[in-house]
């Protein structure tokens, strides 16, 4: 078996890596912040976030604070599993060049 | 090539986990500060303001207003000293002071202290002053706790630390002022330096 195949060609881009990442360590994560530290476009992180989604990698939750729409991103279980499967397969990549 | 990419991947992975989770540790100099302004207060009060020969400090009485405004300036001078090193430090590894992790580290923070102080506070109110000591400690060390899942390193401990104190402090009656002194002024200073030499070493 190629261990290219444990790699995730959905986390193969900079800034999915990056919102899985930050979805590892924290519960749940709004949209400003996600921004913020990805240091991206809303239009980018929409797209991206959508993609996530899709793969039910992410749940997005929609709500308002007063009027301002609030939307909140959280990893589920099989986007954790999936993430922790492909930092592995990295890791693994990396130690045996 | 490839494996240089997937390298590139795992430090922002890396990069990114501690940046969101985790606020920039508290300097440990500012723990030796906030140390040294907690001595230099109750030294004030000590040979100042607490009446000698058996005299009580009244509630109304001026020396009773004056050490409230020394405790308030000690904890003022004491966020703000941690505030601006932490800033200092956080300019210097490129990261934002004030973002969502550390509102949240204040709010979780917060909430026990401002809890704590006003149960004191409506405590004095009546005439119950006897556990004063005992009660900063240990929301003072609950608030610790509570905000060190926001932080690197140990402050956890230093929360217990001062937990236990105040524990010990409310078996023992009448000598809150020197818990208070070893709680917010000698833990502080040792646990500062802690801080401060595995700092200089990294």
């Amino acid at each position: 078996m190629g261990l290219i195949d444990n790699i995730n060609k959905l986390f193969d881009h900079r800034i999915r890596l990056g919102i899985m990442s930050i979805l590892m360590v924290n519960e749940e994560v709004d949209f400003n912040r996600l921004k913020e530290l990805l240091d991206v476009t809303d239009g980018n992180l929409a797209s991206h976030t959508k993609t996530l989604e899709k793969a039910e990698y992410i749940k997005i939750e929609k709500s308002f604070i007063g009027k301002k729409p609030n939307t909140r991103y959280s990893a589920t279980a099989l986007g954790k599993i999936s993430f922790k499967k492909h930092i592995e397969a990295l890791e693994h990549i990396i130690k045996n060049q | 090539m490839e494996s240089k990419k997937y390298l590139d991947d795992i430090s922002q992975i890396k990069d990114l986990m501690n940046r969101s989770s985790r606020f920039i540790s508290l300097s440990g100099l500012s723990g030796i500060l906030a140390g040294i302004y907690a001595i230099t207060g109750a030294i004030v009060t000590y040979i100042f303001l607490i009446p000698k020969n058996e005299g009580y400090v009244t509630l109304h009485s001026w020396n009773f207003k004056i050490i409230v405004g020394i405790l308030i300036a000690v904890a003022v001078l004491s966020l703000v000293t941690a505030y601006l090193l932490s800033s200092k430090k956080a300019k210097k590894n490129n990261e934002k002071v004030w973002d969502e992790t550390t509102k949240r580290l204040l709010i979780s923070f917060l909430v026990p202290l401002v809890t704590g102080g006003i149960y004191i506070l409506i405590k004095l109110n009546s005439q119950h002053y006897g556990l004063t000591g005992s009660l900063m400690l240990i929301f003072y060390g609950l608030a610790l706790v509570n905000a060190s899942k926001y932080t690197i390193g140990n402050v956890k401990y230093l929360g217990y630390a001062e937990i236990i104190l105040g524990l010990i402090c409310a078996a023992l009656p009448g000598y809150g002022f020197w818990f208070w002194v070893i709680g917010f002024g000698v833990l502080h200073i040792i646990y500062g330096s802690l801080i401060y030499f595995k700092e200089e070493k990294a």
